[in-house]
This record gives structure tokens, C-alpha cells and sequence, in this order.
């Protein structure tokens, strides 16, 4: 099965975390356990600093309180192991307008130091639903469209740690339901997401959500 | 070691240190600048080329080398802001940068008035006056850029780098002017490159020199204070400090 | 969901369990390949500063004089001003669209060393701004009456001193790219530290117009520019990881 090689050490801690902004606690006092096989919703109202925590979660702030813990490793050393690991998707999806999604995902494929693999790049679009679309400027395409070609990096680049900030934004129904999927998936294959949606995850025993929200926190299991 | 570091660094200690620290530096600010003042305007002998007007040097002088003084301070709090994440020093450095921005006004402008007996204009393109300038640019660039950003933290970290790349270049560009000047305008008179002083003009200049330097300690010191209050206002002991003051 | 299983497996295990292959240099030149396209594709951006600093040396004759003596004496100085400037310009939009579409966050996150990453970005825009200037200075050169024997000298001190120009921008630019209107503070921060790039530039130019040697002034533009290459990508990394903050 993939990854189950790694399933043991799979794992991205937070002890004690808060984290301020402009004299407010958008969170404290956070404890974390995120292991190999799980899907985490973070949820909470607008504002209540999901994104944060996802960017805190994924070493992009550094302005916070307290441990993260990679590997069972403090995160400042393991800084590069955990980037070799992560895939990211942010708010915005990352995509060049005036660059084709075949060039897009070059220079992803490049930047995540995997080999130059045009056969990969196709099959990655197709998987999403672009095939066609390849050699279009990626401004002359749908929002949906633009979002499936940042989509298409969870096909392009395996890793394990998945961190996604509203990936179901501006996506169809059937591209729903195929990204539902395909984390359930992921999750079973011994990856794990950490997410933040307003979509409605279906149920599994892979789901497990993390409420954020009114400086407290329950962690409704 | 590391212990003594951050006890340093919490706000509540330095609070309350700088209040005992405080007053001295007042003091001897206060006693130092009179002192100088009085010896250097009243007692210094006049300079035999300039004659009375080269007493503007005791404001330049103590006021440009404060200039300069206050930017390595401000740089050196942005890495140890930077490196050991000490909240303290980039409040201090949040103070100083108005603070050394306000000195090198009173440099340029206390150069300015000695320009005009010494070269009849208001304005020459000196050497130090030039490099004071570009100083002034640079406090100003520190000062708009904390202020531009709406998150503290981001304001902070931002700052401490400016302020780390200024303080790099300061030399370079110091330098360069020096070197520019020379080469347009060869061999005139220079206000305060002189070879020798005599020790009777010189050891006000010092005493002066050392006042600024204990007004702007004292003054650093009183307005940290004030920023640590209005940053930590949420915190506990502020508000166990301001109850008590109720 | 197709069954691109197998594969997956293979290529996660390489990749966790050694270094990334290709690393850096397939990313660097990825960058550089990707931007150098990106502005190819919207060539009004590259053309911008060219028409930019050929309007600013038109100003000149028209504000101040068509008397080709009184030109040409001011002429380096005017040409290396008007060159910064046009540099400058473009410098605000250097991060920004990637900042705007989110893929200044993935570079960010690239197990790759940022600084070389943002090196390979700032080497597109010396590319495309500050050798297309450098190129096009003699042209207005002849247009200001520059003195013959200076118009190499020229080309290549603004060439060398440019590259320079980038590197220093692009801390500035990294610094206020998180705000939203960052240009003028941008011009604020970094024009004081361009002054020692202006000083030799156009003084190679002057001392080529006088006769005298110019290789100490361009060897200082290479020293700057080696000082550049060095310190500057990490002061715009860390720039870089403050803007992402907001």
C-alpha cells in the first residue's frame, strides 16, 4: 500500500499553539495531532483564523506561540523534510494567467525537484478534466478551470501531507465530488489533508473536524 | 546566561528597571549639556579663523555623531529582535528611529546656520552635510515603512530589516560621498575635519557629546516605557499596574 | 479518480526518502525561464522603462537648455539619474503579480533555498530592464551631446552598476509587496542606498570624458555589485517570508 512505509512517522504535531493579531487571540491553547490516514477539517466562522492556522500549519507564519513538532522533530529542524513532503494549495491558486496550464505545472514540476515529465504534466490535466484545455493561456479559462490546473499539483507531485485552503472553491459539482474523493483516497493511502472548506464533507471514518472560533476551542472529535 | 537574556527581554522586568535606570540619565544629561553649553559658548576660547561663530559646533557635532549613533543602536536592536525574538528591542528600536530621525534634523540644520557665516549660503554641498541627508532619508524610509504595514509583527520584522540593510550601507555610502566631494569640489574648507583642536575647545565638545548621549539614553529609556504599556495593555500586570494606579 | 496509485507510491518514496533531484539548479532555471516568458508575453511592461527614460532625458534640453556645451557637462549625471529612475519604475511589479496569484507562496514553499529563487527572478529583471538601458543610454547620449571616447564606458557602467540596482531594489520591492500601495514608500527606501551605485557610475562616465583611467571606478561598481550578489537575495528572502505575512 503507498506510503504505509512511512504511516509510522507521518505526523504533524502542535502543542500549546496561540496565535495574536491586533491584540486578539484568533486561537490558543491548540493541541494537534495530525497522523497518517486522517482527513482534518478545520472549521469555524469567517474570521475565526482558519487560514492562519493553515498557514502557521504549513511553516508559512512565524508569528505565533508555541511547538510544532515534524517527524516527532522540532520544526526548525526539520524544516526541509517537512517541505519535501508538503503540497499546499493556497487561497489563490498559484496559476499564471498569461502561461499555459501545460507551462504552469512545469514550473512546478521544476520548483518541487521532480524530473522533467511531459507525459506526467498531460496525464495530471487530464486527470482533472483539462485535457484539451493544455495549450490555452490559463487567463483565457474558467475560474473552475483555473483552480482544477492547481488541482492538477495533487496528481503531478506526490506527497504525503496535504494542506489545502478552500480547494472546492469555484469547482462544479462533479469536480466536487471527484476532489471528495480522491482525499478519502489519499487519506486511505496512508496520506493525510488538513483542510478548510464551507463545502459539506460526506462522512467517513477518515473525517475528523477541528473547531476554531470565539478565542476557545472545542476539538469535536 | 540564557536565562539572563530573557529575563532581559520580558517587558515587565525592563519596565521596571528602566524606571530605577531612568533618572540618572536625566540627570547627567542635564548636567553634562548645561555644563557644555556654558563652558563651550562662554568660556571656550572663539576660533581664530571663524571666530565666534564656530560655537554652532557644540549642537553639530554631538547632533550628527548621535545621528549616526542612533542608527547602529536601531540596527543592532533589529537582530536581536530578529535573531532571539526579544519583543523589547524592537520596541526600542520602534523609539529610536524618530528619535535619530529628529537628531539628524538638528544636525543638518544646526550645519545649515553655520553655513551661512562660514560660507555665506544656507546650503553647500558638504561632505557631511550630504551624507547627513541621505541619513535623514533613510531614518524617514524606516519610519514610513513600519508605519505602512497593518499587522505589529509584519511592521516590526520589516523595519529590522531595512534597518539591517541601512546600517550595511551606511559606511558604503558615507564613503562614496566623501570621495564625491573631493573630487568636485577640491581642498575647501570643511567645517569639522580640522587637524588640531585645543584641549579648551575640545573637552566641552566632549562633555557635550557625552550629554547627548546620556539625553538620548534617558529618553529612549521613557519612551520604551511608554510603548511597552501600549503594547502589553492586554497583559495582566498592565492592567494589575494601572488598577493601582486607579 | 483514476488509478495513478502505483506511481504515486514510487515517486513519494523517492522524494521522501532522499534529497529532491534536479534540486536547485532545475528550479533556478525554471524561475528564470518562467518569468523571462511571463514578461516576453506582455512585452509593454519590458518596453515601459525605455520609453520612460527616453521621455525623462527629453525633459532635460526642454527644461533647462538645448546649448549642447551646457549638455553635455551634465550629461552622465542626467543619463545615470534618468537610467535609476527608469530602473525603478519597473522594480514595484517585480513580486507583486506573484504575490497577487499565489504563486509567490509556492515559491516560498519549495524545498529549494528562496534567496537563490528570488536571484534567479531579479536576474530576469537586470535582463529585461537594466541591459535594455544600458544598451539604449548611448543612443541618448549622442541626443545630450556626450563628449566622444565616454559612450562604452557609459553602456557598460550602467550594465554593471544596474545589476546592482536590481539586487538593492528587490529588497525593497520584497518589503512592501504585501502592501498595497507600496510604490512611492518603495522609491523611499531604495533610493538612498542606490546613491554609491550613482556616484561611480557617473563618475566612470566623467573620468572617461576627462581622459583620466576608469577601471577603479567600474572595479568599485564590480565590487558593489559582488557586495549585492551576496547579501542581498537572503535580505530579500526574509523580506520575501514577511510580505507572505501580510
Amino acid at each position: 500500500m503507498p506510503f504505509l512505509e512511512r504511516a509510522v512517522s507521518l505526523r504533524l504535531q502542535a502543542r500549546n499553539l496561540a496565535c495574536e493579531r491586533d491584540d486578539r487571540w484568533l486561537f490558543r491553547e491548540l493541541d494537534l495531532d495530525i497522523r497518517t490516514g486522517e482527513i482534518v477539517r478545520v472549521e469555524g466562522p469567517n474570521g475565526s483564523g482558519k487560514t492562519t492556522l493553515l498557514k502557521i500549519l504549513s511553516g508559512q507564519l512565524a508569528d505565533y506561540e508555541g511547538d510544532l513538532f515534524w517527524d516527532d522533530r522540532p520544526m526548525r529542524d526539520a524544516r526541509e523534510s517537512f517541505l519535501t513532503n508538503l503540497l499546499y494549495l493556497g487561497h489563490a491558486p498559484g496559476v499564471k494567467a498569461a502561461l499555459t496550464p501545460l507551462e504552469n505545472l512545469t514550473w512546478y514540476q521544476a520548483i518541487a525537484g521532480q524530473p522533467r515529465d511531459e507525459a506526467a504534466r498531460y496525464a495530471a490535466l487530464e486527470d482533472v478534466g483539462l485535457a484539451g484545455f493544455e495549450d490555452l493561456p490559463a487567463g483565457q479559462l474558467s475560474a473552475g478551470q483555473q483552480r482544477r490546473v492547481a488541482l492538477a499539483r495533487l496528481v503531478l507531485t506526490p506527497r504525503p501531507l496535504w494542506v489545502l485552503d478552500e480547494p472546492f472553491t469555484a469547482i462544479d459539482r462533479d469536480g466536487v465530488n471527484a476532489l471528495e474523493q480522491r482525499l478519502v483516497d489519499h487519506a486511505r493511502q496512508g496520506g493525510c489533508v488538513l483542510v478548510t472548506t464551507h463545502h459539506e464533507l460526506t462522512p467517513c471514518a477518515e473525517l475528523r473536524r477541528i473547531r476554531l472560533g470565539g478565542g476557545g476551542l472545542d476539538d469535536g472529535n | 546566561m540564557w536565562a539572563f537574556i530573557h529575563k532581559l527581554g520580558s517587558p515587565k522586568w525592563f519596565y521596571g528597571i528602566s524606571a530605577r535606570l531612568q533618572p540618572w540619565f536625566w540627570v547627567a544629561a542635564l548636567i553634562l549639556i548645561v555644563v557644555g553649553s556654558i563652558w563651550g559658548l562662554a568660556f571656550a576660547p572663539a576660533d581664530y579663523q571663524q571666530g565666534n561663530s564656530f560655537r554652532i559646533i557644540y549642537v553639530h557635532v554631538p547632533a550628527a555623531f548621535l545621528a549616526q549613533s542612533i542608527f547602529v543602536s536601531m540596527a543592532v536592536s533589529a537582530v536581536i529582535f530578529m535573531v532571539w525574538k526579544i519583543k523589547i528591542a524592537d520596541m526600542a528600536a520602534a523609539v529610536m528611529a524618530p528619535l535619530g530621525a529628529a537628531m539628524t534634523f538638528v544636525a543638518l540644520f544646526s550645519g545649515a546656520v553655520w553655513g551661512v557665516p562660514t560660507w555665506g549660503t544656507w546650503w553647500m554641498w558638504d561632505a557631511r552635510l550630504t551624507s547627513m541627508l541621505i541619513l535623514l532619508f533613510l531614518y524617514l524610509g524606516v519610519i514610513a515603512l513600519r508605519g505602512a504595514f497593518t499587522s505589529r509583527d509584519s511592521a516590526s520584522r520589516a523595519a529590522s530589516v531595512l534597518a539591517m540593510v541601512g546600517v550595511i550601507n551606511i559606511p558604503i555610502i558615507k564613503y562614496s560621498v566623501d570621495w564625491w566631494y573631493t573630487l568636485h569640489q577640491p581642498a575647501t574648507f570643511t567645517i569639522t575635519s580640522r587637524p588640531t583642536m585645543p584641549m579648551e575647545m575640545w573637552l566641552p565638545l566632549l562633555i557635550m557629546v557625552l550629554g547627548f548621549y546620556s539625553f538620548f539614553i534617558a529618553l529612549t529609556l521613557m519612551r520604551t516605557r511608554s510603548e511597552i504599556l501600549r503594547r502589553e495593555a492586554n497583559k495582566r500586570w498592565v492592567r494589575e499596574l494601572a488598577g493601582e494606579a486607579n | 479518480m483514476t488509478g495513478t496509485d502505483g506511481t504515486l507510491t514510487g515517486k513519494a518514496m523517492t522524494l521522501t526518502s532522499g534529497e529532491p533531484h534536479g534540486g536547485l539548479t532545475v528550479a533556478f532555471w525554471a524561475t528564470l525561464k518562467r518569468d523571462l516568458v511571463l514578461l516576453l508575453r506582455r512585452r509593454s511592461e519590458v518596453m515601459n522603462p525605455l520609453v520612460f527614460f527616453a521621455i525623462v532625458i527629453t525633459l532635460f534640453p526642454i527644461g533647462i537648455s538645448p546649448d549642447p556645451q551646457l549638455l553635455a557637462a551634465i550629461a552622465p549625471g542626467l543619463l545615470w539619474v534618468a537610467a535609476l529612475l527608469a530602473a525603478l519604475l519597473s522594480l514595484d511589479s517585480l513580486f507583486r503579480a506573484d504575490y497577487d496569484d499565489g504563486s509567490l507562496e509556492q515559491l516560498l514553499l519549495t524545498p529549494q533555498p528562496l534567496a537563490l529563487l528570488a536571484l534567479a527572478k531579479v536576474a530576469v529583471h537586470w535582463l529585461l530592464t537594466g541591459l535594455p538601458l544600458a544598451l539604449m543610454a548611448p543612443l541618448l547620449g549622442i541626443m545630450l551631446a556626450l563628449p566622444a571616447g565616454s559612450y562604452a564606458v557609459l553602456a557598460v557602467s550602467l550594465a554593471l552598476g544596474s545589476a546592482s540596482l536590481s539586487l538593492i531594489g528587490a529588497i525593497g520591492a520584497a518589503l512592501t509587496v504585501g502592501l498595497s500601495r507600496g510604490g512611492v514608500l518603495l522609491s523611499l527606501l531604495v533610493l538612498p542606498l542606490y546613491i554609491p551605485v550613482l556616484i561611480f557610475g557617473a563618475g566612470a562616465v566623467q573620468a572617461a570624458i576627462l581622459g583620466d583611467g576608469v577601471m577603479a571606478h567600474l572595479a568599485i561598481l564590480g565590487a558593489l555589485l559582488a557586495l549585492a550578489l551576496i547579501l542581498a537575495p537572503l535580505a530579500i528572502a526574509a523580506s520575501l517570508r514577511i510580505s507572505i505575512n501580510g
